[in-house]
Formats: C-alpha cells, structure tokens, sequence
C-alpha cells in the first residue's frame, strides 16, 4: 500500500522549513494534517475530507487561507495601473465592490487568477493563490512603474479566514466582537452592514477592536465570507467563530475545499490554469474586457485570437465511484482504437452527488455537451459525458 | 479488531494475519489516515493467484489513490465485500471489518513485528 506524497502527519514534517500559517498552533491543537501548499504547511484535513465537505454543504465549514497572496496599491492613478495590469475592468468596480479577475502574460496565458477588492476610492487589494503572490506582486509592481500608484506586498501581514455554508452568516452574526470600522461602530451598525452585504462585496469591519475586512466571497459554491485581518487576530476570530458556531462551525482543510471547488466549477490555478492557457479556452472570455479603453497587458495576443484546435476546457460526469484524476488521458471511444482528445485536469469522486466528475482540456469537436468520452484510469475506460459546470449548485 | 501488537506488517503499510495457511491481509490505521476518507477500493477476485510485491488492488480516497500490494505469493480465498460496498470501514475499522482479502499462502516472507512496524512510520 503506497499513499501517494503529499500528506504529512505535524511529528513528521516538523522539522522542514516551510512557511507557517498564523493559526499553526490552532491547527496543531486542533489534530489537523498537514499538507505542503506552495511552501505552506497548511492543514489537509482535520478529522474526515467528506464530513468537512459535507459541513460546508449543509452547516458552515472554517477555512484557514492565510497562505493565500495580497497585494495592495494605494495612489491616484491605482485604478488605471490594474486597467492596464490585469484583463479586467477594475476601474469600473464600486468601492466595496469585489472583482475575479486575471493577470495575463504579454502572450495571452494566465499568470493567476485574482479576486480584486476596491477598498476605496484610491485603493485595492489584489488577493494571489499563494504559489503565484510573490509574481503577481513582482509584475504589479513593474507594470504599475508608469502610474502614481503605490504597489505593496502585504501577504506577510494578512491572515484570510473563510467561513462557508449555509449557516456562515448567522453564525457571523451571533460571534460577539464585530462592529463596523468607523463612527457608530457597535454590534447593531455590523448586523445591518451584514443584512446589506450582496455577494462579492465587502465593507470595512473591526474584530475586538482590530480591523477586519469582511467580504461575501468564496471558492465552495455555498454563501458565506471571507475575513482579511492581522495574522495576531487570527487566532482568536477563529476560536470566537468555533465558540460561537458549535456544532455549526466545523474547521475543513484543504482536501475539502478541492472537492468543494470542483462541485462548483470553479477552476484551480495550476489545475485547470496555467501560463499555456488562454481565458477563452478556460471559459473565462467573459473576464477579458477587450471593450475597455486603453492597452492591457495581453490585449494584442488575445485580440489576435488562437488556434481553432486549442483545446477547451470542459466538465465530465460519469457513472460508479472509480474517479478520474488530474493527468489521466480522455479518449473518443473505449476501443483499442480509440484516439486521445484530451486530459483531466481535475476529477474526484464528488462526495455531494456520488458520482465521478472531472474537468478536462478536450479537442473542441468533442466538446459538446451530451457527448460520450472515455476516462482511461489507470487502464480502465470508463464512459463519461461532457456537462457543463457547475456540477453542483445550491438551491439559491 | 485483531490486536495490532499480535499482527505483521510490511513496509508498503499493509497488516498480516496469519491462521494456518490462509493469511488475512488489510492496510493500517496509519496508512488509512494518510489515504484520507477511502471512497473505493478495487479486489482481485477470489481464485486470482498473486504475486508478492505486485499490485493487486487499489484504495482510493477523496484526494488520491493507494496501490495494494500483494505481500505474500498465493492465492485469493476471499476478497472482503463489505469493504467493496462500504469502503469507508477501511477508515472505521482498518485492523477489523475493514480487512481487504485472505490469501492462502505456502510461505510467508519476512516481515515486519508491530514495534518494528511503529519504529518505521515514527511512532
């Protein structure tokens, strides 16, 4: 038996030098394993990966994402240098607006995929998968030279603390602590900024005192909240939430927010996105604004369009439990002559639905959805169908 | 549960019990823990000879796939269909109901004593 690497137990992996979380103690105490992310160790599971996924689907699941990137600019021209740096219109977005947005390379591939809070008139906060934030903050700042914008780095003075599922907001608005940021500022002000908050939006806060940004966002299908704060704050917001929540609250690690992710469709950099692919071939066209005025970094290459045979990434559903994994080849036809047309990039067993589902780079003349496929695992053809994600969306 | 001090073990993280001829094979609570929630797990059927240190199965869980293999020649008296049915007892019960298959087997190679096995994955 040979559990694949990736997973280590806190004994065995104590003495690597790898960055650690703020909430590494919590997560310790808590019995958490461990996996190593982009040079973090991160929690990988607490207890169950299903009965933390299934939390988030029907309760609320706590997510430490404390590796996660922010970038911060700060100046007058901040709007116009992320017009020109990023694929997105972020000029467009409201102060407490949020925006997923891309960072393209001058040739048209993806660099990272972002989620951009306006936090005010003259100021953003870029939020980087963690293995792309000291890139991303590389090319904000050279790409942002030409502008009066201040670029800043701010990853090693956030925590980020998710709160998802259907009970993340009563729970939010049970936790004792929280007020608005600003005159006012008691516990009233904060439930009716929380009533009032629509989806990707956010609004200044404060958390026994400290600041705490609180935003409507997230990466697991379910409603539910992000919290941008000082990394000595995390822990005690965690413990607060935990107290407050219960049964309610249960801590999930990274293993659940995977299949959470892919359930809702949600495409993982280095997964799904990479520096040879196109937004278009991802399904991400629509977050390219080739309207706006002005150059972007990978206008050009985008406007001149690409190859007709790119492949084009799709979901798959199939029958049984055996999943398809990233890296497994997709095949027309389950016969010896059958041809390859494509590759999962993700597939598990969706532990919401019951079934095997993937998403998979495919030739486009077999990217219709309803057509048959065959996943080859590990020398198995399994019949699949094209589908088009979200496999899973809540009842809204 | 069969007592983990009184089984064997190999270093690929498989347990052996052995009753006369016919040795009861399944992965530890260790090896379990590292799969994550096990989702599905593949058997050779009863009658199927097997080889020693080939792949004979596999366990797969939420995030990844273990291959089993076979740590002793002979051959397949039973695969465990419950397992088949419900593989998350290979999580509940890894050393009990989540036993995987029973070989009948002439010679047994060497194998690991259970401090000998603890000592390998640092416990």
């Amino acid at each position: 038996m040979t559990p694949e690497p990736g997973t280590t137990t806190p004994e065995a992996s104590a003495a690597a030098v790898e960055r650690l979380s703020p909430l590494d103690a919590v997560h310790r105490a808590a019995g958490a394993s461990f996996t190593d992310f982009a040079g973090w160790q991160m929690p990988v599971r607490y207890s169950s990966d299903l009965a933390e996924h299934h939390a988030v689907r029907t309760t609320s699941g706590l997510f430490d994402l404390s590796h996660m990137g922010e970038i911060v600019l700060i100046g007058p021209d901040a709007a116009a240098a992320l017009d020109y740096a990023l694929a997105g219109k972020l000029s467009a977005i409201e102060v407490g607006q949020a925006k997923y947005s891309l960072l393209l390379a001058e040739d048209g591939g993806i660099i990272d995929d972002l989620v951009v809070y306006r936090t005010g008139d003259d100021r953003y906060m870029v939020v980087a998968n963690a293995s792309n934030a000291a890139v991303v903050a590389d090319e904000l700042r050279s790409r942002a030279a030409g502008f009066d914008t201040i670029v800043s780095d701010e990853s090693d003075d956030v925590a980020l603390i998710a709160l998802q599922g259907p009970d993340a907001r009563a729970v939010l608005l049970e936790t004792p602590g929280f007020g608005v940021d600003g005159p006012g500022n008691d516990a009233d002000d904060f439930d009716a900024a929380i009533e009032a908050l629509k989806y990707y939006r956010a609004f200044p806060a404060t958390f026994e005192g400290e600041p705490v940004l609180v935003a409507r966002t997230g990466y697991t299908g379910e409603d539910g909240f992000e919290l941008y704060l000082a990394p000595d704050r995390a822990g005690r917001l965690w413990e607060s939430l935990r107290e407050t929540g219960g049964s309610r609250v249960v801590p999930c690690g990274l293993a659940s927010r995977d299949t959470l992710r892919l359930e809702a469709g949600m495409p993982l950099y280095g997964n799904e996105l990479s520096r040879d692919i196109r937004p278009a071939q991802a399904g991400l066209g629509r977050v390219v604004a080739l309207a706006k005025d002005g150059d972007f970094v990978g206008r050009e290459a985008i406007e001149a369009g690409q190859a007709a045979d790119a492949p084009v990434l799709v979901g798959l559903a199939a029958e049984g439990r055996r999943a398809a994994r990233a890296h497994y080849d997709v095949y027309d036809g389950g016969g010896a002559d059958a041809v390859k047309v494509g590759v999962i990039t993700s597939g598990a067993l969706s532990p919401t639905l019951g079934h095997p589902v993937a998403m998979a780079y495919v030739s486009p003349e077999v990217s219709e959805v309803g057509r048959e496929l065959f996943l080859d695992i590990r020398g198995t053809r399994i019949a699949a169908s094209v589908v088009k994600p979200p496999f899973y969306k809540r009842d809204a | 549960m069969t007592e983990p001090s009184a089984l064997q073990y190999t270093e690929e993280h498989e347990w052996i019990d052995v009753d006369g001829d016919v040795a009861t094979i399944g992965i530890t609570d260790y090896a379990a823990e590292k799969l994550g929630d096990v989702v599905y797990v593949d058997l050779p059927a009863a009658g199927t000879t097997v080889t020693e240190g080939t792949v004979v199965g596999e366990i797969e869980s939420t995030k990844s796939v273990g291959e089993l293999f076979a740590p002793v020649n002979g051959e397949v008296v039973e695969a465990n269909q419950a397992v088949v049915d419900s593989p998350e007892l290979v999580n509940s019960d890894p050393f009990g109901d989540g036993w995987l298959l029973k070989v009948r087997t002439s010679s047994l190679p060497k194998l690991l004593t259970h401090d000998e096995y603890r000592t390998l994955v640092g416990e």
